[in-house]
C-alpha cells in the first residue's frame, strides 16, 4: 500500500512540475506577492495632499500653515486654497485628502485669549485615510495651540487636561510591514496548498484519467492520500522558504519559537489540504473547482484579521471567522514573530486548528469515497 | 458591369450576415454551456451577493468594542470622568484594573489590544492642570494600533473640549478647537467607503473566473479542433466567447449596485447611466484579462492559478480599497497605475458618494478604455486558430 501511494505521489509531483508554466505559477507568484503586498498593506497616511484655506491674514494663521508644510512625509503636497470654490474643487477631484480651514478671526481671537475653531474638511470617500488624517491634523493643531498659549505667558489657569503619550509594544516604531508580512505568510501558504489540491481531482475527472485511477489497484483512501501529500509538501516547503525570506530580506525580528510555528503551520496546512480535497471531490469540472477555491479564499482572507481587526466583524458573520483556519494562523504568525508568547497564550489559537483539520480531512475522505462509489 | 458589382455587394452582404450568424451561434453555444453548468450562474449571481455581504459585514475600520485595558492607579474625580468617556465611547470594551502588571500581560496574544494608564502622578497633575496619560498599544497589528491611538486621542480631545466649555474661557489652555466635517460620508462610516470600491473587487473576480477557463477548456477537451475546422475568424471567435459573459457580468454588476443601495443604504449620487458605461468598460477589461489568460495558457490548471493570483489579491490589496495607495512606497505606487481595479475603485467611489465629478470619472473611464484596447489587442494576437 505504501508503495502504491509512493508511486501516485511521484506521479502527482510530476504533474505539477513537469509543465514549465505550472511550475512557475506554483513557486514564483507567492514570493513576489509577499514582497509587493507586504509593503502595500498599510493604513498609515503618507504622501497625501492637504488643502489649507487660510482666511486669516495674521501671523498665527501663517505659522499654523507652516506647521502643516513641515510634515512632508504625511502631507507631501500642500495646496493653498483662496476661495471656497477652490476647496470644493480640490476635494471633489481628490487632489487633497483634507482641507484645514483657518477662520478670519484666528490670530485676533488667540491674541485676545478667546477660543477659536479650526475646521477640518475630510474626503469621506477614503474613509480610513480620512480618519487617520484627522488624527494627525488634530495632533498638529494641539501641539501648535499649546505652544501658542505658552508663548503668550498669560496667567490662564489651565483646566484639567489629559494628554495622551503613546508607546508601542512589540513593534516599537509601528512599522506596518512588521504586522503585514507575518499575516501574508499565512495567506500565501494557504493559497498554494489550496491551488494544488483543489484542482487535482477535477482535472483528472475532466480529462477522463480519473477512471483509470479507479480501476488501478489504488483504493479511494490511497488516492486521497496520494493527492494530499504533494500539495502539503509543496506548501510546507514554500512556507519555510517564506519564513526564511521574511527574516533575511525584511529584517523582521523572529522572537518566538520556530518549533511552535512549524507545528502550527503543519496543522494549519492539514486543514487547508482538507478543504482543497473537499472542493476537489465535489467539483465535476475545473471551473467548479476554481469557484470553490474562491468561495473559500475570499471570506477566509476578509475575516482573518489581516486587513481589519476581527472584533469589527458584524455579529451576524462573526461565527464564520471563528471557523476560519486562516484567522488563527494569521494571529499565530504575528504572535510568534513579534511577541514571543508563552504556550498558554498561543494555545487558544492553536487548538481550534485541530478540530478544523480533523473535520475537513475526515469529511473530505467521506465525501470522496461517497462520490467515487 | 452594374450587375457584377451588385453581385459582389450581394456576396459581401451575404458573407457579413454569415459572420454575424457565426458569432451568434458561438455565443448561443456558450450560453447553453453557461446554463448547463450551474456553477456559471452561481458565479454570476450568487457569488457577487455573498461577497457583497462579506465585504459589508466583514470589513470595517470603525472600531467597535475593541478590548482595551484601563489602569487607574489612584482614582479621583478627574480620572473617573476620563474613564467614563472611554467607557461611554462605543469604540472600546474597557477592562479596568488597579495595577499595571496584571493587565499589561494581556497585551501578549491580543486579549486586549491597547492599554491606557493613568498613573498616580498623572492623577495628581490632572488636579493641577494637564497631565500625560500613557497609551500602550500592541504593534503586532500595526493598523489596529494606529486606529486605537487615533480613537483614544479623539476621546481625550472631546473630553478636553467639553471641559473647556464647562469652565469657560478663563481656563482654556487649548483655545483652538478642531471641528471635523466629513464630506460625502458625514458619519465617516467606513462601510460607505469600502462597499462601492468592493464592487470593483467582486467584478474582477467574477470577470476573471468566468472567462479564464473558456478557451483553455476548448483546447483541453479537444473541441477547439472542431472550431478550427470551421471558417470562423479570430475576432469572431473571441466576440462569441465574450458576449454572453459580458451580458451576464453586466447584469451581475447592476444587481450588486442595487443591493448596496437598497440593503446597505449606501447613497448613490451620480448617474446610473455613467455607472453603466464605466462598468461596461471595466467588464471589457476584466473579461479581456480572463480571455487573455485563457488563450495564453491553454491549460486550465495554469489558467486557474493565474486567475486566482492576478484576480483577487491584487484587486483587494493594491486597488486603494482598504489601503491608501498614496501611502505605499514609490515602486508599488507605480505598479498600481498598471492595475485596472484601481481606476474602477476610484470611479465607483466617486459615483456613489460624491456624484458626477467629471474630472475623476472621465479620466478613469479613459484609462480603462486604454487598458481594454491593449488587453484585447494582446488577446487577439495570442489567439491562434491553427494547430501546431
Amino acid at each position: 500500500m505504501l508503495d502504491r501511494i509512493r508511486r501516485l505521489v511521484i506521479k502527482e509531483f510530476l504533474a505539477i512540475f513537469r509543465d514549465p508554466a505550472s511550475r512557475v505559477v506554483v513557486v514564483v507568484p507567492p514570493l513576489v506577492q509577499l514582497l509587493v503586498f507586504s509593503f502595500a498593506a498599510t493604513l498609515e497616511v503618507r504622501n497625501a495632499g492637504l488643502g489649507i484655506y487660510n482666511e486669516d491674514g495674521g501671523l498665527l494663521g501663517r505659522e499654523l500653515t507652516a506647521r502643516f508644510e513641515a510634515v512632508p512625509m504625511t502631507f507631501s503636497r500642500v495646496v493653498l486654497c483662496t476661495t471656497y470654490a477652490d476647496v470644493k474643487e480640490a476635494l471633489d477631484t481628490q487632489q487633497v485628502l483634507a482641507v484645514v480651514h483657518i477662520p478670519q478671526d484666528f490670530t485676533r481671537s488667540l491674541h485676545a485669549g478667546f477660543p477659536t475653531t479650526v475646521q477640518v474638511l475630510l474626503d469621506g470617500r477614503q474613509s480610513n485615510a480620512a480618519m487617520v488624517a484627522q488624527g494627525y491634523i488634530a495632533r498638529i493643531i494641539r501641539d501648535f495651540s499649546t505652544l501658542a498659549t505658552t508663548d503668550r505667558r498669560t496667567a490662564l489657569r489651565p483646566g484639567s487636561q489629559a494628554v495622551s503619550v503613546t508607546r508601542v509594544w512589540f513593534n516599537e516604531n509601528l512599522y506596518p510591514l512588521w504586522s503585514s508580512v507575518p499575516a501574508l505568510l499565512g495567506i500565501l501558504t494557504n493559497l498554494v496548498a489550496l491551488l494544488v489540491t483543489s484542482l487535482s481531482v477535477a482535472r483528472e475527472r475532466e480529462l477522463g484519467t480519473f477512471d483509470q485511477l479507479l480501476v488501478s489497484p489504488l483504493r479511494p483512501g490511497e488516492i486521497l492520500i496520494g493527492k494530499a501529500i504533494p500539495a502539503f509538501v509543496v506548501a510546507y516547503l514554500e512556507g519555510g522558504l517564506m519564513v526564511f525570506a521574511v527574516v533575511v530580506l525584511f529584517g523582521i525580528p523572529f522572537r518566538g519559537s520556530l518549533a511552535l510555528l512549524a507545528v502550527a503551520m503543519f496543522i494549519f496546512l492539514l486543514a487547508i489540504v482538507g478543504i482543497g480535497l473537499w472542493i476537489s471531490s465535489l467539483a465535476a469540472t475545473q471551473q467548479q473547482a476554481l469557484l470553490g477555491s474562491f468561495t473559500y479564499m475570499v471570506p477566509a482572507v476578509l475575516l482573518s484579521g489581516f486587513a481589519t481587526p476581527v472584533e469589527n466583524i458584524h455579529p451576524a458573520i462573526r461565527w464564520l471567522s471563528d471557523i476560519d483556519p486562516l484567522r488563527y494562523m494569521v494571529a499565530i504568525t504575528r504572535m510568534v514573530f513579534l511577541e514571543n508568547p508563552t504556550p498558554d497564550v498561543v494555545a487558544p489559537y492553536v487548538w481550534p486548528l485541530f478540530p478544523i483539520a480533523a473535520f475537513t480531512l475526515v469529511s473530505a475522505a467521506w465525501l470522496f469515497r461517497h462520490r467515487v462509489e | 458591369m452594374n450587375t457584377v458589382s451588385s453581385n459582389q455587394a450581394r456576396v459581401q452582404n451575404e458573407r457579413r450576415r454569415l459572420r454575424l450568424r457565426c458569432v451568434l451561434a458561438l455565443a448561443r453555444k456558450e450560453g447553453h454551456q453557461i446554463f448547463r453548468d450551474p456553477s456559471s450562474l452561481v458565479i454570476a449571481f450568487i457569488l457577487p451577493i455573498v461577497l457583497l455581504f462579506l465585504f459589508g459585514w466583514g470589513i470595517s475600520l470603525d472600531l467597535g468594542s475593541i478590548p482595551i485595558g484601563v489602569v487607574v492607579e489612584s482614582p479621583s474625580r478627574d480620572t473617573e470622568r476620563l474613564l467614563d468617556s472611554l467607557r461611554g465611547s462605543h469604540y472600546f470594551a474597557v477592562h479596568e484594573g488597579r495595577h499595571r502588571q496584571e493587565i499589561e500581560s494581556l497585551l501578549v496574544g491580543g486579549r486586549i489590544r491597547g492599554l491606557v494608564v493613568i498613573s498616580q502622578q498623572a492623577t495628581k497633575n490632572l488636579a493641577q492642570g494637564s497631565a500625560p496619560v500613557q497609551v500602550l498599544v500592541a504593534g503586532s497589528e500595526a493598523n489596529t494600533a494606529e486606529l486605537i491611538t487615533g480613537y483614544v486621542e479623539t476621546v481625550l480631545q472631546k473630553d478636553r473640549q467639553h471641559r473647556a466649555e464647562e469652565t469657560g474661557r478663563t481656563s482654556a489652555s487649548v483655545p483652538i478647537n478642531v471641528e471635523a466635517r466629513v464630506w460625502y460620508n458625514p458619519n465617516l462610516d467606513s462601510r460607505a467607503g469600502i462597499l462601492p470600491g468592493s464592487i470593483a473587487v467582486i467584478m474582477t473576480l467574477i470577470g476573471t473566473i468566468l472567462t479564464s477557463l473558456v478557451v483553455a477548456r476548448e483546447w483541453e477537451r479537444g473541441t477547439m479542433e472542431a472550431l478550427l475546422a470551421s471558417s470562423i475568424t479570430r475576432s469572431e471567435f473571441l466576440l462569441g466567447k465574450f458576449l454572453p459573459y459580458f451580458i451576464l457580468g453586466l447584469s451581475a454588476m447592476m444587481l450588486v449596485a442595487m443591493v448596496s443601495v437598497i440593503v446597505f443604504h449606501i447613497p448613490f449620487r451620480g448617474s446610473w447611466w455613467l455607472l453603466l458605461l464605466v462598468s461596461a468598460i471595466y467588464l471589457t477589461v476584466a473579461l479581456g484579462l480572463g480571455l487573455l489568460i485563457s488563450t495564453a495558457t491553454r491549460n486550465q490548471f495554469v489558467a486557474t492559478q493565474a486567475a486566482l493570483i492576478a484576480g483577487y489579491l491584487p484587486s483587494f490589496i493594491l486597488s486603494g480599497l482598504v489601503f491608501e495607495i498614496n501611502s505605499m512606497p514609490l515602486p508599488i505606487r507605480v505598479l498600481t497605475h498598471f492595475l485596472p481595479p484601481r481606476y474602477f475603485v476610484s470611479a465607483l467611489r466617486t459615483l456613489f458618494l460624491a456624484g458626477n465629478v467629471w474630472e475623476i470619472v472621465l479620466k478613469d473611464a479613459a484609462i480603462l478604455t486604454v487598458f481594454a484596447a491593449i488587453l484585447w489587442t494582446l488577446t487577439i494576437r495570442k489567439t491562434r486558430l491553427t494547430l501546431e
